[in-house]
């Protein structure tokens, strides 16, 4: 199985899936001539030309209310909003048109729309540009959100996303983008809504979203060292989540832990714990632990944002704490 | 320009919208129709005039004071007015009602309860249009209060680049909700802003049915022929409020009776009697029709069932 990096299985998944279907279109500030800021688009456009892949003015609503009408008209567009914390200026075309068509005209359209954005902290992008607003994204129904963690999961995610027929925001982490990882050749969607056993083990249910399991990964090579075993679960897709394999986890373990950039109120941790509290209290011998940054804004200075961060370490050390009670 | 038959079409059309908002309003004073409503009685030669250039593919994207738009592109009253009573049998199944009422049968995209929100979107069907090669042309309507959202601009600015197939009608009614609009803008015209767009900017009368037609027809025609958007400025005026229950305080005393006299409908009315197209005993045929055709629309909102609950969770996914 070749190995590729993330931000090149996204070009690929996006040259495939244009290819297999001509409805397909991609538009974005910069992704066409230029392959995208972070080249995640490169070769598009010399392999599919202007009329399928198109540079856009700095107009996120305009974009955006252009991928719902282009979809409701026989379309089926893949927007790219350059970094999550964009997303506010077009968020009412999201949130109230996208989001809510379907619904409101009483199922009379179906919206094919993919919205591409990243998140991600770590490279000193400051606090405008490095924030995880996932959870905003997750309390809009109607609207599906996926979060790839590896490049495998860039090519099943993106080509299920492309190939539902509703709007669904993949969330990309531009920390991950230089990642490699071996990507299955050939036809590889998974399943929407379908979490993801990364590791298996018996002590503690490890619940990470994308950059985070690389990191829960390594937290737990190094738990393993010293007699605790880690499963990791990977959500996938966030919206709708899959809690049943949560819950498969939480029985076998009794113990959680939910890591992830977002700010801990209301982030996606707090449904995760809220589930396993609803559905899965007789299932923990442990209080449920949220590993997340402190809620301030992404710092700029590298001094700040390391200290900002969870790491490997913060995760490991939060695990050993639920396991010691 | 106009021969009979659309000039009688389009007065049947005004004559309809007057008829169905006046029995909304009436409907809504009883309690039978909830939430907000918003009519646009007066406003009618707009939605008539720009949509009897258009044909069957042709698409519509239209305001939260949008019925006249919907019924002008041919949506049927009985299910617009089945989704104001919130019934079963209205176009969205009560899940809309008035502001997000839409008939993708006839190419309506719905009103919208966001200002300038549809502007966007009908930007993007245009795209669609282009791409495919589906030769329809999409009117954008929206109001003077809309011309300062963000979304009129971006709206304007990428269809110009793209060179869209979309045309922009501004229904300026003087009014922005309860703001004048010499209180919201210093712009003394919305057409003025086409420039900047390098789109074509035209102000008409838009309480005279055949100058919207005739100035709507030659924009359609042009971005029908790849020549890209186009800025309708229509000067009109509504006669009731905002919403229903707005008591208007805002408005001057001389100012509606101004306007009432420059009604589309009797205007039009009388440039049809003196072409010989409209005597006394067809004008009031068209009328006794249109009135049956509102009592129907209401009866059938009337007697059709509500939602069943069961049913609730539908289409929020494909």
């Amino acid at each position: 199985m070749p190995e590729i990096r993330y931000v090149r299985a996204i070009s690929d998944t996006l040259a495939a899936e244009m290819e297999r279907d001509s409805r397909v279109i991609v538009i974005g500030q910069d992704i066409g001539m230029s392959g995208g800021t972070f080249g995640a688009t490169r070769g598009l456009y010399d392999r599919f030309g202007p009329e399928r892949v198109l540079d856009s003015p700095i107009s996120e609503t305009a974009l955006v209310g252009a991928a719902i009408g282009s979809a409701a008209n026989g379309l089926r567009p893949i927007v790219e909003i350059m970094f999550m914390d964009f997303i506010g200026t077009c968020w009412d075309q999201v949130v109230n048109q996208l989001a809510k068509m379907r619904f409101m005209f009483g199922g009379q359209l179906t919206l094919p729309v993919v919205l591409r954005t990243h998140i991600g902290a770590g490279l000193s992008a400051g606090p405008q540009h490095s924030g995880s607003l996932e959870a905003w994204a997750v309390h809009v129904p109607g609207l599906k959100v996926v979060m790839p963690s590896t490049p495998a999961d860039v090519k099943g995610l993106l080509s299920a996303a492309i190939r539902d027929d509703n709007p669904v925001l993949v969330i990309e982490n531009k920390a991950l983008y230089a990642t490699r990882g071996e990507v299955p050749d050939g036809d590889f969607v998974l399943e929407l809504g379908r979490a993801h056993i990364v590791r298996e083990g018996t002590d503690v249910t490890l619940v990470a979203l994308s950059r985070f399991v690389l990191e829960a990964e390594k937290a737990a090579t190094k738990l393993a060292d010293e007699g605790i075993s880690v499963e990791i679960v990977d959500p996938r897709t966030l919206s709708p989540f899959d809690a049943d394999t949560m819950l498969a986890s939480l029985e076998k373990t009794g113990r959680l832990v939910v890591a992830h950039e977002a700010w801990k109120p209301c982030g996606f941790g707090a449904e995760v714990v809220s589930i396993a509290a609803e559905r899965g209290f007789y299932l923990l011998r442990a209080p449920v632990r949220r590993v997340t940054p402190p809620f301030t804004p992404v710092p700029f200075s590298p001094a700040l944002e390391k200290a900002w961060l969870p790491d490997a370490a913060t995760i490991a050390q939060a695990v050993r704490e639920v396991v010691a009670l | 320009m106009v021969d009979a038959r659309q000039g009688l079409a389009m007065y049947r059309t005004m004559l309809l919208i007057r008829t169905f908002e006046e029995r909304v309003a009436e409907c809504f004073a009883a309690g039978e129709i909830p939430g907000f409503i918003h009519l646009s009685v007066g406003q009618e030669a707009v939605p008539a005039g720009v949509c009897a250039t258009l044909v069957e593919k042709d698409l519509v994207s239209a305001t939260h004071r949008g019925h006249g738009q919907v019924l002008a592109k041919g949506a049927d009253p009985g299910r617009v007015m089945a989704e104001l009573f919130g019934r079963d049998t209205g176009y969205c199944h009560g899940r809309g009602g008035s502001m997000h009422v839409a008939d993708m049968s006839h190419g309506v995209l719905g009103t919208n309860g966001i200002v300038g929100a549809a502007m966007p979107i009908a930007v993007g069907t245009a795209l669609a249009s282009r791409l495919l090669g589906r030769g329809q042309v999409t009117i954008s309507f929206f109001g003077d209060g809309a011309a300062n959202t963000g979304a009129f601009h971006e709206a304007l600015n990428l269809a110009s680049v793209w060179r869209l197939p979309v045309v922009f009608v501004c229904e300026n009614n003087l009014y922005a909700e309860f703001t004048a609009q010499s209180t919201h803008t210093r712009s003394t015209s919305i057409a003025g802003r086409a420039p900047a767009y390098a789109m074509p900017g035209v102000v008409v009368d838009g309480n005279d049915v055949e100058a919207v037609y005739s100035t709507t027809a030659a924009a359609v025609a042009n971005a029908r022929d790849s020549g890209g958007p186009t800025l309708i400025e229509a000067l009109t005026y509504r006669w009731r409020g905002h919403h229903e229950g707005d008591t208007m305080r805002y408005r001057p005393a001389d100012e509606l009776p101004a306007w009432r006299e420059k009604d589309p409908i009797a205007r039009y009315r009388s440039v049809l009697a003196d072409r010989g197209w409209l005597d006394a005993d067809a004008a009031r045929a068209i009328e006794n029709e249109v009135r049956d055709t509102v009592d129907r629309a209401t009866e059938f909102a009337r007697t059709s069932p509500y939602p069943d609950v069961a049913t609730l969770a539908d289409n929020v996914y494909a």
